[in-house]
């Protein structure tokens, strides 16, 4: 009780002081959904260059407060602002402009099957309309970065589960955003391709990008704090906590 | 929801491949839109024929019993010679008549020839002496005519073809109202079954519009991907059925001596162009009830 009591303070320590700057900001932020209320009472702010673990149980809310924070989702209570522009004052292309700035690596991927892995990873600069030569000197830097090289023209469906959270990965990063926010990166892969995929958020970090990973693999976690300063946070009974010393 | 503006316009009918490559090609709203401009476009152009028809009807109608109108003189036989004459004297007279003159018995007998066959004695029956008049472009006062008549030639009776001409005015342009309104109503159709087209593609990529939105893009960048397509369908399809109205109206007997309504439902001269306005017309609903549709949906997924 005590150590969950010391661990809220530092969470409110580090959130209230407003040193820094942050580039998502969440106060006493609060979600209902269908009259039950999902997370309440979040105060959270990402720090540019931090790395941050988000655990929970399935169903605790993790996606959710993802959602949150790239303005998927508008919060019922609170505050949540994107680059220190609140959500509810955005419009929906304000919104869109915000996302390009955080690259979202989703548990389920979400390509668009019609479009070969490279035009699905180079979406995010079809849409952002920037150059075509210098997105495709990008795009092909990037595969070649998360080993994809040889599958530029495959299609979605014919990828395995590590290549398409590679490839979710490099569409996410395509931009180059300030954000990485990842819901379950390592879910489908097996422990050597998490291992890769942890690497690659690792070095991202280390380029100045801020990360969150939502996992409820504490392997995962337990790897990555062998190699950066992580900070973990857990959702439990609706509301953030700082995760156990035993993280 | 965004406000309709010419940049609006533009911006959604840029030609963007990216845009367009982003939703998959869905065939069966893309045969949908295509039908229904071909077939709207094509009953687009028989309503826009049965209009302009009907103002040429009512044009000619207004043309050949405007400026005219007949004297009756109704007298005994003795009689008859002397009130045609005065009758014509006082025409004459009148301002606003340019020309009056007595119809001959053969011009009487061929008024009558419908009716009663091409024997009838003229001359042995008490028919009416009939006196055609041509006004000037000014015409003449009609009630002061009729009060000197009156005074003068009781028998006499002025009709100015007004009692015939006004129905017949008011038919043709109600006609040719009734064809502006059906070609309202198509356009109409046309949008609601393109908007039920639109929602129907937008509701089968509800997928392809989440992972966009998470990528970045913005609601225009999604309307326009379906906005263009929908519209050029539109266009392609209503000039389609523009083409095979045309063709229809061509295969349509011509005007001849008997024609009715129905035989002149062909353009005529310049009128043959009006048709080609109905693609881009067509392409304008089209883009219109598309634009709505996505921005609404876009809105309620939001």
């Amino acid at each position: 009780m005590c150590v969950m009591a010391v661990a809220l303070q530092a969470i409110h320590d580090q959130t209230q002081t407003g040193a820094g700057p942050s580039v998502i900001d969440l106060e006493e932020v609060g979600y209902s959904y269908g009259g039950g209320e999902l997370l309440t009472g979040i105060t959270l702010r990402l720090a540019p260059g931090s790395f941050h673990f988000l655990t929970g149980p399935s169903g605790a809310g993790k996606t959710t407060f993802l959602k949150l924070c790239y303005g998927a989702l508008v919060p019922t209570a609170g505050h949540v602002r994107l680059f220190n522009q609140d959500v509810r004052g955005l419009s929906r292309d304000g919104i869109a402009f915000a996302r390009r700035r955080i690259g979202v690596v989703h548990q389920d991927c979400q390509f668009l099957d019609h479009l070969s892995l490279a035009e699905n990873i180079a979406l995010p600069l079809t849409v952002s309309g920037q150059d075509r030569l210098e997105a495709q000197a990008n795009l092909k830097e990037l595969m070649g970065w998360v080993g994809l090289s040889d599958r530029m023209t495959a299609l979605p469906p014919e990828l395995s589960g590590g290549e398409r959270q590679r490839a979710a990965l490099a569409r996410a990063l395509i931009l180059s955003p300030d954000v990485v926010l990842a819901d379950e990166p390592t879910g489908n892969v097996d422990w050597e391709m998490s291992q890769r995929l942890l690497q690659l958020l690792v070095e991202l970090n280390k380029m100045g990008k801020t990360i969150m990973i939502a996992t409820h693999d504490l392997g995962l976690i337990r790897a990555a704090k062998s190699h950066v300063q992580a900070r973990v946070l857990r959702i439990s009974q609706r509301r953030l906590q700082l995760a156990g010393a035993d993280l | 929801m965004s406000r309709f503006s010419l940049s609006a316009l533009t911006d959604m009918l840029s030609v963007d491949t990216g845009a367009d490559r982003v939703v998959p090609p869905t065939g069966f709203t893309a045969r949908l839109t295509l039908f229904t401009a071909g077939a709207m476009a094509f009953l687009a152009v028989f309503a826009l024929a049965l209009s302009m028809a009907s103002g040429r009807l009512a044009s000619n109608w207004r043309d050949a019993l405007a400026g005219s109108a007949t004297l009756r003189i109704s007298a005994p036989a003795g009689q008859m010679a002397a009130q045609t004459e005065r009758a014509l004297a006082i025409l004459s007279q009148t301002p606003g008549v340019a020309e009056a003159r007595a119809l001959n018995p053969d011009e009487q007998r061929d008024l009558l020839e419908p009716w009663f066959g091409p024997d009838l004695p003229v001359e042995s029956l008490p028919v009416p002496q009939l006196i055609e008049i041509r006004e000037t472009g000014d015409g003449y006062d009609g009630d002061g005519l009729r009060l000197r008549l009156q005074a003068e030639l009781p028998g006499a009776v002025l009709d100015d073809h007004t009692r015939w001409r006004r129905p017949l005015v008011e038919a043709a342009g109600r006609l040719k109202i009734l064809g502006w309104l059906a070609i309202g109503l198509i356009f109409g159709a046309m949008g609601a079954m393109i908007t039920l087209a639109a929602n129907a593609a937008l509701a089968a990529n509800a997928q392809v519009i989440q992972v966009l939105r998470l990528v970045g893009a913005t609601d225009t960048y999604i309307a326009r991907a379906f906005v263009r397509r929908f519209t050029i369908r539109a266009l392609i399809g209503a000039f389609a059925g523009v083409i095979a109205g045309l063709v229809a109206v061509l295969l349509l007997p011509s005007a001849g001596a008997e024609a009715g309504i129905l035989t002149g439902l062909r353009f005529q001269g310049l009128d043959w162009l009006w048709p080609f306005l109905v693609p881009p017309l067509a392409a304008v609903v089209a883009f219109a009830a598309t634009r709505w549709a996505a921005m609404r949906v876009l809105e309620d997924l939001s």
